[in-house]
């Protein structure tokens, strides 16, 4: 067929409708992708923020960097397979685990007796290529309910360039404009630094779903609580940057160590949502089985390296809550996970005689 | 009869064309927006990114396959060279991208050591085993791609309307409408 001629104007005017579609098209997109809204929180900004305070330490992880890989078993008891039909659960189930206990920060050469706080991550394997992983941390609540008021925690105690230690002021303006951090605020006034990793409990904070095998959603936290005593720092710890490794190599020497997962069963109207409210003590509590770790290495070249322990990442029968935090800390973790491998791979390329942190 | 002589695209390839191009339009969005946001959107966005990539990559097999067993209308006879090579080779690029995103994006999960959830239960098989090098270049691979598909899905719609528009010679009606009565 051959082509018409239209008249110039109406030329113009139909190259015009085709730009216009293009760009229409062009610039949702760009919206979408968040180029066009400088002001939204994206898991870059959350990550650039956590490297404005604690620096780029290639290859570790942007948060938690200080840690050790562990590597155990969890066995079921089959006490939680009435809540959840995840074959973790199973009765007499063994899945193997790849865990990391680590510090907060983002400096992976902090000192271990700065922070009140240890953390255990864990990755659980399960048949039919399922995982489950978790990242608990040792304290009752978390400070805050919303990624953006995290987001300003971390602005709020970025170092003073003097100092080397956050602005009090900035800090004290911070936890007056968020009440809700009052409940972690009172708990870290009694906290105790434990002498151990092992000898603490540890909770997912964050509350999850358990679907049963006929379908019904129970919310559930979890934890895991320590069969070795808590005892605290020790004075002699105090000297060593680095005793919680040394602590942990002595204990798995003399055995392996053990924790009771316990999952915590939500009443109805009990906050699923909000990581700063504890559930009321009284709430059924399910002893699932035992977390043994029966030893540990470095992270430089451990197991737990290139694992992104993304709290979303779930077995069929265990889902996320309505809690913000668990998809910011997913879309955050991921974006550390990009830029530590892609570290990681150009230390590899360009000095295969260097060890890789 | 001679696919060569057809005047618009086979029923099937139509269909396949307008679903494939909702669907991978979606994806794309899907794509930039779940890595750009913290909120409760990344994990829904994530969840629908993955079987929808794995429906593309059925799909675009058996797109192929539609291509292959139907053929494709010629291009008009008085279209210039450049336009009818920048045509076909920037047809076969969308083919190749179509294909390989989903792979990319597979196989870089599995290099990230990510299991491949499609559904609640159903877990697709790692393709490689976990390799941060591997995972890094694929990482970077399914961005910088899928911004270059972006941009050839861009491309293709602005030379389809310049058919439709301008050139008015019934390249854009082969897939917007069904065979002509002679």
């Amino acid at each position: 067929m051959t082509p018409k001629n239209p008249p110039p104007l109406n030329t113009i005017f139909r190259f015009t409708v085709i730009g216009l579609v293009v760009a229409i098209l062009a610039t949702a997109f760009a919206y979408v992708g968040g180029w066009l809204d400088p002001g939204r929180l994206t898991p870059d900004r959350m990550i650039n923020t956590l490297e404005d305070n604690a620096g780029v330490h290639e290859g570790y992880r942007r948060n938690h960097a200080k840690g050790y890989c562990v590597v155990g078993s969890f066995e079921s008891n089959g006490n939680a397979e009435s809540l959840s039909r995840a074959t973790v659960f199973a009765t007499g189930q063994v899945s193997p685990l790849i865990g990391r206990l680590a510090i907060p920060g983002g400096n992976p050469h902090a000192d271990d007796g700065m922070p009140p706080i240890r953390s255990f991550a864990l990755q659980f394997e399960l048949p039919n290529g399922e995982q489950w992983r978790t990242a608990m941390n040792a304290m009752p609540v978390f400070p805050v309910s919303t990624p953006q008021a995290f987001w300003e925690l971390l602005q709020a105690s970025q170092p003073d360039p003097r100092s080397g230690k956050p602005d009090p002021a900035k800090m004290g303006a911070f936890f007056a404009g968020h009440p809700e951090t009052k409940p972690f605020l009172a708990w870290v006034k009694t906290a105790r630094h434990s002498s151990s990793f092992v000898n603490v409990e540890y909770n997912s904070l964050d509350a999850f779903r358990f679907i049963d095998a006929g379908g019904t959603t129970h919310f559930v936290r979890w934890g895991l609580v320590p069969e070795a005593p808590f005892t605290p720092m020790t004075d002699a710890q105090k000297q060593d940057p680095d005793f919680l490794s040394h602590d942990l190599r002595e204990r798995l020497d003399k055995g392996p160590q053990r924790w009771h997962l316990i999952v915590t069963v939500a009443n109805p109207g009990d906050p699923t949502n909000d990581a700063t409210l504890a559930w009321p003590a009284d709430r059924r509590q399910i002893d699932a089985g035992i977390v043994t770790i029966d030893r540990a290495q470095d992270q430089a070249d451990g197991p737990c390296r290139d694992i992104n322990y993304d709290p979303l990442v779930l077995p069929d029968g265990i889902a996320g809550s309505d809690d913000p935090l668990l998809s910011a800390r997913s879309a955050a973790y991921s974006e550390s996970y990009n830029r530590r491998t892609r570290e990681e791979a150009e230390s590899a390329t360009s000095s295969t005689q260097e060890p890789r942190s | 009869m001679n696919p060569r002589t057809a005047v618009t695209f086979s029923l099937p390839a139509r269909l396949l064309h307008w679903l494939m191009a909702i669907m991978i339009l979606t994806m794309l969005f899907v794509g930039v927006g779940m890595v750009a946001t913290v909120s409760e959107r990344h994990v829904w966005l994530v969840q629908l990114h993955k079987p929808l990539g794995i429906a593309i990559l059925a799909l675009v097999i058996v797109r192929l396959l539609v291509r292959w067993r139907y053929g494709t209308p010629a291009l008009p006879a008085d279209l210039p060279p450049w336009q009818r090579h920048s045509a076909h080779l920037s047809h076969w690029m969308l083919y190749a991208l179509m294909l390989a995103m989903p792979l990319i994006g597979w196989t870089m999960l599995s290099a990230g050591g990510y299991p491949v959830t499609l559904f609640a239960g159903v877990t697709l098989p790692d393709l490689v085993s976990p390799s941060p090098t591997l995972y890094s270049a694929l990482r970077f691979a399914h961005t910088w791609l899928a911004l270059s598909l972006f941009a050839l899905i861009l491309l293709h719609l602005a030379a389809a309307l310049y058919h439709g528009l301008i050139r008015r010679d019934g390249v854009l009606a082969s897939m917007t409408k069904g065979r002509r009565k002679p």
